[in-house]
């Protein structure tokens, strides 16, 4: 069984269909890139997938609990899926520890002390051990990202959404968050990430999806799909030649 | 007849001050307390929940404060309720304060960016803990200033409770201007003494918000 299993999701905003019977499955272990257009409904669909946004018909199952079923607890699920964003959207009145461990502790109940081993772990995951103590406007964009990665890490998600992570960076501060991501990859975590950086999605991402006009317009593994896309329109996206 | 001096007017008003001070206190307080749950009410998402405090705040914010006092110790004792101009002033105060004060708040918890409600969400966090660890702590500190501004309104506020017969410094002022007929120097003390509780307040609300704004 697929770890998250989207099937025929559509969704709309008022009269505008967004996503249009979008399908997918992602297993243990993936590292799904996400590719298309602004507005194809990349960020939408994965804030389908933690309960952020709504969808009208269709369903998605992480670890086989339907995210929008009726009896549902909002709260288990979205343990179990963390998510980080193109803003950071750090808490800027705590620490990046206490960033990492606010959850932790009033969520799971973690104590203090624990709490403390946690932020350590996380922060020297993503390489900021030396930053527990600073604010988040101490910190560079690139630092902050990765905070923002050890904050959802702390609460040992089974996958990791990340959205444009790298789209608000100065570009000498990507390669810095690419590699923390990549370290994820290679340690297994399930990842899916909406990105616009194809060489990293060739070369990390263990599988392609191409959003398009609100459908997984192509999916597959990721060289095979750049080498030889199948469709025009992702021909079109990545440039490459007919 | 009795001769009143400088000292004795001083002195009288400076003792009426007293009330003054703990009527704004005791407002101040209850009012803040009452705010902070009309504030969760207000920004509930609970339909009916927030329609009734949106009318009880455009009730209070809408209808001068002076009626609203008479209305508290008129109206009640038509429903046979004796009530004291002490308690009718406080209560008057306090719901009047209690409106304002939620809406100023408001204000400050609506400026906290959509993201910082998406990350907790996405940390699985429910309503009431994202409020308490994350969006009010920061609201907080963008509140202490307006806050303190709108102090100086529940000082000069207290002024009315004056007719009602609420001995506090106008009140004072007034019977002590029937018996010494020098209106200019009382009244010039009573404005002293307002101005020497209200500057202070505006001035510290002035500094925080530079710093606040500094801090940026
Ligand atoms: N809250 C919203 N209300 C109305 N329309 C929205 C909202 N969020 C996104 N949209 C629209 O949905 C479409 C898809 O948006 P989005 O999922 O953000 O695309 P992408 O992340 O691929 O750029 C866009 O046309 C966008 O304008
Ligand atoms: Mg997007």
């Amino acid at each position: 069984m697929p770890l998250v299993d989207i099937r025929d999701v559509r969704k709309s905003y008022g009269a505008v269909e967004v996503l249009k019977g979008v399908s997918l499955d992602i297993a243990q272990g993936d590292v799904a890139a996400i590719i298309g257009r602004s507005g194809s409904g990349k960020s939408t669909l994965l804030r389908c997938i933690n309960g952020l946004e709504t969808y009208q018909s269709g369903s998605i199952c992480v670890d086989g609990v339907e995210v929008a079923g009726e009896k549902t607890n909002l709260r288990e699920l979205r343990r179990n899926v963390g998510m980080v964003f193109q803003q950071f959207n750090l808490f800027p009145h705590l620490t990046a520890a206490q960033n990492v461990t606010l959850a932790p502790k009033v969520v799971n109940k973690t104590g203090e002390t624990q709490a403390m081993d946690l932020a350590k772990e996380m922060l020297a995951k993503v390489g900021l051990s030396d930053k527990a103590g600073n604010y988040p406007s101490q910190l560079s964009g690139g630092q902050q990202q990765r905070v923002a990665i050890a904050r959802a890490l702390a609460m040992r998600p089974k996958v990791l959404l990340c959205d444009e992570i790298t789209s608000a960076l100065d570009p000498e501060l990507v390669n810095e968050v690419l590699r923390v991501v990549e370290r994820l990859a290679k340690e297994g975590i399930t990842l899916i990430l909406v990105t616009h950086e194809m060489r990293f999605a060739r070369d990390v991402g263990t599988k392609l999806v191409f959003m398009h006009a609100g459908k997984a317009h192509e999916e597959g593994p990721p060289k095979a799909l750049f080498d030889a896309p199948r469709t025009p329109e992702l021909r079109q996206f990545i440039g490459a030649p007919a | 007849m009795s001769d009143f001096t400088f000292w004795v007017i001083f002195s009288n008003l400076l003792l009426a001050l007293r009330w003054t001070i703990a009527l704004s206190l005791v407002a101040f307080v209850c009012g803040g307390a009452v705010g902070l749950l009309m504030l969760f009410a207000r920004v509930s998402k609970i339909g009916w929940l927030e329609a009734l405090t949106r009318g009880y705040i455009e009730f209070f914010q809408g209808t001068p404060l002076l009626m609203q006092l008479f209305l508290l110790f008129f109206g009640l004792a038509l429903f046979g309720l004796e009530v004291s101009p002490w308690l009718a002033a406080t209560l008057a105060l306090t719901l009047w304060t209690s409106a304002f004060i939620s809406e100023i708040w408001r204000g400050c918890v609506e400026s906290i960016s959509r993201g910082q409600w998406e990350a907790s969400s996405s940390l699985a966090m429910t309503y009431i803990e994202q409020m308490r660890y994350v969006i009010l702590p920061q609201a907080l500190r963008i509140a202490v200033a307006p806050t303190v501004g709108f102090s100086v309104q529940v000082v000069k506020g207290t002024a009315l409770a004056s007719v009602i017969g609420f001995v506090e410094l106008t009140k004072a002022g007034t019977m002590l201007n029937n018996a010494t007929f020098r209106p200019f120097l009382v009244y010039s003390l009573v404005a002293l003494m307002y101005f020497a509780l209200c500057f202070p307040l505006s001035f510290f609300a002035k500094k925080l918000e530079g710093r606040l704004n500094a801090a940026r």
